[in-house]
């Protein structure tokens, strides 16, 4: 039943700094085989110490998401010991196990169950070797908190500790962990407070920017004005003068580095540089046309029905457009990172939602092989997407190899605004029919550059087709004037705003109310479920609308979680103004690790939400950006937040789903849906300005939605 | 004419180099390594460098050493006395009023300026206080809930 491995114990002792090393090498698990990247070895994800304390690593890092925690607490319910014992190291490529990045509300979805397998692998190996210790069979142990004792004589005992000192053994077991039952949850689906908290709230909380080395320079880069720009001339002559300043101008990258940011900052701006720049006739408002005019070939999904009978046989066909504009991720940390290149090995520290891919860009722009370089991730100020791109870190090792002392980079807002990898704005044209029923007849749906996320038709649409001309990767991407990338819930946003806001004017035209049109067109169950969750929550009230008690409800699908929110506003007819009231929020997340945890993901959905729906939207002149900080781009107040209420949809027959994405979704159009419903107004452009919302408001009615 | 700028940092004295246009924000992280105030746009928008200065909010990316001569000067490190964090602290950890974590400090700042001005503070005196700070992750709700529970018509200091 268990076997000893050949292999050298005392490397592996040496490697983890002593301590327990309980080595697994059974073939992968049907657990670990959901992502067969990551290892099988348990001692990739945890060591033991001989007191024991528990290390637990991770390549997922922590940006404000509260994986710190939940993972801790995955960990620890497997392991079968206190939260307490458990210590996080995150986004460290050195001590981690390789992971593709912090994003798509993947960690407790994918990562979780590695991590849960391991933990739950290293407790069977632990309890087999008390057994073997204690003389006793295995089944008659018992674990908590650490301490394995036999059932009915607590005095006979082994601590996880004491199991580590006495044996450090490479050992397999011919049998696959079983993962705890939602039944036996000590510490998983409670609220613990974050482990981040006490180093958050006293300023403690170690940021990229505020690790230092001595020796450190601070580096500051030329920009040019507009993207596509070529630098025609550069004249330094002014800050090579300034003391202690170290000027590099080598392949493209100018910079100038001083031991103080400021001297490097006022150094820079004394730099003459001529540029050629790229005129492109194209702002934030004819973009749209000139993004269908350049669209690429469609990828073609989802296809049913007989599309012609079905436009044929429409007693009317709703044809409407759908449009978003670009946003800016803006975390209030900008990208930073500070490296040093010393006997031939590169040490980056760095703001990045991608350790091992940073890293690996790392290595290759300076040419190093990527095991001469490590990747470290300290706490992260924020990210949505936007550090999943970080080439502060690459410019932080290139300068430091070739100026020879570590070299810190802070980008300045302004950086930030011009190098994020903006969310695309986008455009979703549908054609939709309606039969006497109330039931959808026909959806043909056609987007532009958000990409397939949210795409797929859970409406019971007999006749359907989905083509997809571009997203934010691949095929079209270099469309853009500027770089464009992932933004929470990448595409989802664009494509739930057209399609819910689509389906609600099909609702309205039948005289059917909002909530009784969506469940008379699905027979999605667990939609079906988060739909009256909501409704119920919110007291909802049935009409057609517009009924005039302006809310509405709108829902999603993401990361494998159902989402579905009641908004009630309030519009100002007179300036184009809306305040949003009360938002609920029903979410179906399968088993949920920490409730608290993903309550404050769904008040942090909903309140982001409110920014690309009311005032987020990046304005631009060719390649030039003209939003440069947050006097002109304006993310949401206090003001604007409503009433958050989250309802979590009990569903513990399944596995852990995605929960940092999805309520932001349905965001667009559930407050587009209850402008509707407060005052006859269709909106069909984000962010709903108030001159776009005043021009929707006197649009004459027949003739709606208003052009925007 | 001075030759150092003299201040109280966090209850004790400090001094720097005479270099009146320099901004209080760089002086802080830089030459005194005090972290925990962070820059987030450099323009006095977003809030997430607010260190206190003689008992009010200022965005210290904005303030220039001399703006600090001779002033009482507390930044987030100065606000727990030793180990025990003052009630707001403990309060943003028990809403869970952060998440990043990144725009916390200029929270917390803003929030003690705000309490120190007045004792006891509306919901709406709260909102109109801390209107100017940036959260990006959406703690806002919570930011509220937990400068309630301190200051608040109904809970009063802990």
């Amino acid at each position: 039943m268990t076997t000893s491995l050949n292999l050298d114990r005392r490397e592996f002792v040496k490697l983890l700094g002593g301590g327990i090393v309980v080595l697994l090498t059974t073939s992968p698990s049907e657990l670990f085989a959901q992502q067969r990247q990551y290892p099988t070895d348990v001692n990739a994800y945890l060591h033991i110490a001989p007191d024991g304390r528990i290390t637990v690593f991770s390549g997922k890092i922590e940006m404000g998401q509260g994986v710190m925690t939940s993972q801790a607490q995955m960990a620890a319910e497997e392991l079968g010991v206190s939260l307490g014992r458990i210590e996080m190291i995150l986004g460290d490529t050195d001590k981690c196990p390789w992971d593709m990045g912090t994003f798509g509300s993947l960690t407790t979805r994918m990562f979780g169950p590695a991590l849960r397998a391991a933990c739950a692998e290293a407790r069977l190996i632990l309890m087999q070797l008390a057994s073997e210790k204690l003389g006793v069979p295995r089944e008659q142990l018992v674990v908590d908190d650490g301490i394995v004792s036999v059932k009915g004589d607590a005095s006979r005992k082994l601590t996880y500790g004491q199991l580590a000192k006495g044996q450090a053994i490479t050992r397999t077991l011919d049998e696959k962990a079983v993962l705890r039952s939602v039944a036996e949850f000590k510490v998983m689906g409670r609220s613990p407070k974050r482990m981040d908290g006490v180093e958050k709230v006293t300023g403690r909380a170690k940021y990229a920017a505020d690790i230092t080395l001595p020796g450190m320079l601070s580096a500051r880069i030329l920009r040019p004005p507009a993207h596509g720009a070529k630098l025609v001339s550069v004249d330094t002559a002014r800050a090579e003068k300034v003391e202690g300043l170290t000027l590099v101008n080598q392949d493209g990258l100018v910079a100038v580095l001083h031991a103080d940011p400021e001297t490097a900052g006022q150094a820079l701006q004394t730099i003459v540089a001529k540029w050629e720049v790229r005129k492109v006739d194209v702002d934030q408002d004819s973009i749209f046309d000139y993004l269908v005019k350049k669209a690429p070939e469609p990828d073609v999904r989802d296809t049913r029905g007989d599309l012609a009978a079905a436009r044929k046989d429409a007693a009317k066909l709703f044809e409407l457009t759908w449009r978003s504009g670009y946003k800016a991720h803006a975390p209030i940390e900008p990208h930073a990172a500070l490296a040093e290149v010393k006997d031939g090995k590169a040490t980056v520290w760095a703001a990045t939602q991608t350790p091992f891919p940073t890293r690996d860009a790392v290595a290759s722009a300076i040419g190093f092989d990527p095991a001469n370089v490590r990747l470290i991730t300290p706490y992260v100020g924020g990210g949505f997407g936007g550090k999943s791109s970080a080439p502060q870190a690459v410019e932080a090792a290139r300068l430091a190899k070739i100026v020879g002392k570590p070299v810190q980079v802070e980008w300045t807002r302004e950086e930030e605004f011009f190098y994020d990898t903006f969310d695309p704005a986008a455009v979703v044209k549908i054609a939709s029919a309606v039969d006497a029923e109330g039931r959808i007849t026909l959806w043909e749906y056609d987007v532009y550059f958000a990409g397939a996320r949210s795409t797929e038709v859970f409406y019971d649409a007999p006749n359907a087709r989905v083509r997809v001309f571009g997203a934010w990767r691949g095929a079209g991407a270099d469309t853009h004037l500027f770089a464009v990338g992932p933004w929470r819930a990448p595409g989802a946003n664009t494509n739930v705003f057209a399609r819910e806001s689509q389906i609600d004017v099909m609702a309205a035209a039948a005289g059917i109310d909002p909530l009784e049109f969506r469940l008379r067109n699905t027979k999605d169950e667990r939609m079906r479920r988060v739909l009256k969750a909501a409704a119920g929550a919110a007291g909802w009230k049935a009409a057609p609308g517009p009924s005039g008690q302006g809310r509405a409800i709108a829902c999603g699908i993401d990361a494998g979680t159902y989402a579905a929110l009641v908004a009630f506003v309030k519009v100002d007819e007179a300036t184009g103004t809306v305040k949003v009231e009360r938002v609920v929020c029903a979410q179906d997340m399968g088993v949920v690790v920490n409730p608290d945890g993903a309550t404050m993901q769904v008040e942090g959905c909903i309140t982001m939400g409110l920014g690309y729906v009311f005032s987020e939207e990046l304005r631009f002149e060719g390649g030039k950006i003209l939003d440069k900080n947050f006097d002109s781009y304006k993310l949401p107040l206090f003001s604007w937040v409503p009433k958050i209420e989250t309802v979590l949809v009990k569903n513990d027959e399944l596995a852990p789903q995605g929960g940092g994405e999805p309520a932001i979704v349905p965001m667009g159009a559930v407050i587009a849906n209850a402008v509707f419903d407060a005052c006859g107004a269709r909106v069909d452009r984000l962010p709903m300005t108030p001159e776009r919302l005043l021009a929707a408001i006197r649009a004459p009615k027949a003739k709606e939605p208003a052009a925007g | 004419m001075a030759t150092e700028i003299r201040f109280r940092l966090n209850g004790k004295p400090a001094t720097l180099p005479y270099n009146p246009e320099r901004t209080l924000l760089r002086a802080l992280r830089t030459d005194l390594g005090l972290t925990g105030t962070h820059y987030g746009c450099g323009i006095g928008e977003c809030g997430s460098c607010t260190v206190v200065v003689d008992g009010k909010a200022v965005r210290s990316c904005v303030t220039t050493l001399a703006e600090i001569q001779g002033k009482d000067v507390i930044t987030i490190e100065g606000l727990a006395k030793g180990d025990r964090l003052h009630p707001l602290q403990r309060a943003f950890i028990e809403h869970g009023a952060f998440q990043c974590g990144y725009c916390t400090s200029g929270m917390l700042m803003n929030a003690y300026a705000l309490t120190k001005e007045k004792k006891t503070l509306s919901r709406e005196e709260i909102i109109d206080g801390m209107e100017d700070n940036l959260c990006r992750c959406g703690a806002h709700q919570r930011i509220i809930a937990a400068i309630e529970e301190v200051a608040g018509a109904k809970g009063g200091r802990s």
